[in-house]
């Protein structure tokens, strides 16, 4: 102890306390910056590197200018992927919102019992891994007659559906998928912010004499602005990155119905083995999601006032 | 008295009401679970036929031996379990230490380093995709967990949320007079904020190992040799075959859902807070 006492005032010259604080600092923060960069950081660049170039993996690599943009833009197969991510998104993200808050309500009200299991089952699902969902409402929305949605479309007197090959039967599908996995968890949110508002402010309505529709218009909803607001942000970005239902679903045909934003990338990169386009698909995804993203606060923003 | 009466009425259908809605939603939540169960305990040939069954059947077993001569489920699950656990130990201590820094110590550029790791939360993760495959495959980690475990060591939530915490709950009167005492900066950090740090930890962990264990992009990219396999690329596997077997595709999947379905149920109230405090506070 002594020892170590004395050859620390000895140090203490150049090592005094400030500068030993600094070090420890940056020492502390470093990993992530090391790995950040190898591992994020540098690919992100070299992405946008890529982006400009034609190369297959192993070749060398030659400048093509915009010429990658322009087979991509032009390619309908990528606007397809586009157009069936925005369809997913908005059947798989929209009546999941929309019944996440009803059942957030539900569960918050006072009347009833056995919360907690309502809340552990409805949250379930979310535990589950995305590979496993899709595997699981792959072979529900089987299109042979056996299939599980078949035969509840048969009670009905429908004929039996073709899911995995007709366009709307894909989406349908994926989207229950999408839905299924991710309304409990957003229910959860939603009832941790009903909870943070104040008993006072429905009390104070009762008095005034404001109905259940009311409470819920001019109480409920502006207070659950800012999460509302929070669970469309996320749940845009993650629907705009959908890939791992359709690639369990449609399988390696990557059909036309199903493909994706990064579905397709996937197919450029990996099965194409056209890194250029691959890399530029990246960057479009990339403006995209930033596109997205600002109309979102852009609408919050308007909304909030 | 009638309007009390008339409340009661209300209150007793809105309940009903209520009760309604919650157990459809719990049944339609509960089902695939019990339906994965039936499939995975009955023969192709009674799946495949109309009306399929709906109560589990006996063949738990075989389907079970099929799985197993499909793929190396435990093998695979034994890779999952190990990525993600060493993931989320390496994640929770540098994390930790690096909010830590940005809660108790002094540097400078420090704001301008901790806004920069928040930024990196933004950028969608496929933009680097390509390029990380080359790397990996420069580095020579194909095929090994190291492809996976170390990008999985960023987190850049993981710093927001740690210096959140240590910032709220660990006083700066206990930092300084530990320092005082003669304490080195890690020894401050490794007896002082750790202890107090725990149920952060429990959060932290519980959304990392999550999201490692359920990741499937990036393991499908990396991961290309069967003796390498997570539990969600080997699972892919079983639809891949040409003859569809269901009993067996849905027995792997369901005993690949199992654990986890089973901490989740032993650890409830922790998961459900750990998840979804996560995406609020960020």
């Amino acid at each position: 102890m002594e020892h170590v006492n004395s050859q620390s005032r000895k140090n203490r010259k150049f090592w005094n306390e400030e500068r030993k604080e600094a070090f420890s600092g940056y020492l502390y923060v470093s990993p992530f910056f090391i790995l950040f960069a190898v591992f994020g950081l540098f690919p992100i660049l070299f992405s946008f590197y890529l982006g400009f170039q034609k190369w297959n993996g192993l070749g060398e690599m030659e400048y093509v200018g915009l010429q990658n943009f322009q087979w991509i833009l032009t390619d309908p197969i990528f606007w397809k992927s586009l157009s069936n991510t925005l369809i997913m998104w908005f059947l798989g993200t929209l009546p999941q919102l929309i019944l996440g808050i009803i059942l957030a309500y539900a569960l918050n009200s006072t009347l009833i019992k056995m919360k907690s299991f309502f809340r552990v089952s409805i949250f379930m699902p979310y535990v589950t891994s995305t590979v496993a969902v899709a595997i699981v409402f792959g072979v529900m929305f089987n299109s042979q007659d056996f299939g599980l949605m078949n035969v509840i479309v048969s009670w009905f007197g429908v004929d039996p559906i073709s899911w995995s090959t007709s366009e709307w039967g894909v989406k349908i599908a994926i989207s229950t998928m999408v839905f299924w996995r991710w309304v409990g968890y957003n229910t959860i949110i939603y009832l941790a912010g009903l909870q943070g508002i104040p008993n006072e402010l429905y009390e104070a309505s009762v008095i005034d004499g404001a109905t259940v529709r009311q409470k819920i218009q001019y109480i409920t909803i502006p207070m659950l602005r800012p999460i509302i607001i929070l669970t469309v942000f996320t749940s845009t970005i993650g629907a705009l990155q959908l890939f791992t239902e359709p690639l369990i679903y449609i399988g390696r045909s990557f059909r036309e119905e199903g493909i994706t934003v990064v579905l397709y990338l996937y197919r450029e990169a990996f099965t194409n083995l056209a890194f250029g386009p691959a890399s530029a698909t990246a960057i479009i995804l990339f403006v995209i999601i930033i596109i997205v993203s600002s109309i979102n606060v852009f609408v919050a923003n308007r909304i909030g006032r | 008295m009638s309007t009390q009466a008339s409340m009661k009425a209300k209150n007793t259908s809105a309940k009903g009401f209520i009760y309604v809605t919650l157990a459809a939603a719990a049944i339609l939540s509960i089902f695939p679970f019990y339906w994965m169960f039936v499939m995975a305990t009955n023969h192709n040939s009674v799946i495949n036929s109309v009306p399929p069954a709906f109560i589990p059947g006996a063949e738990l077993v075989t389907n079970f031996k099929n799985v197993i001569n499909t793929i190396e489920f435990f093998g695979a699950m034994w890779n999952s379990f190990l990525v993600s656990t060493i993931t989320t130990i390496g994640v929770l201590f540098l994390c930790s230490l690096a909010g830590y820094a940005f809660a108790k110590l002094r540097f400078k550029g420090r704001n301008f380093l901790f806004i920069a790791i928040l930024v990196t939360m933004m950028i969608p993760p496929q933009l680097g995709l390509i390029p990380q495959y080359f790397i990996i495959t420069k580095l020579d980690w194909l095929n090994d967990l190291k492809a996976i475990i170390f990008p999985g060591l960023i987190d850049a939530f993981g710093i927001f949320w740690m210096r959140q915490y240590i910032s709220s709950n660990v006083p700066d009167e206990l930092v300084d007079a530990a320092k005082i005492d003669g304490c080195s900066n890690f020894r401050v950090y490794w007896n002082i904020a750790v202890p107090v740090i725990i149920p952060a930890f429990a959060t932290l962990a519980i959304i990392r190992f999550m999201y490692i264990w359920n990741d499937f992009l990036w393991p499908l990219v990396v991961l290309r040799e069967e003796s390498s396999y997570t539990i969600q690329v080997a699972l892919r596997g079983l639809i891949d075959n040409y003859v569809r077997d269901n009993g067996m595709i849905m027995s792997g999947t369901f005993w690949a859902t199992v654990p986890l379905i089973i901490i989740f149920l032993l650890l409830n109230r922790l998961f459900i807070s750990s998840l979804t405090e996560g995406a609020v506070k960020s």
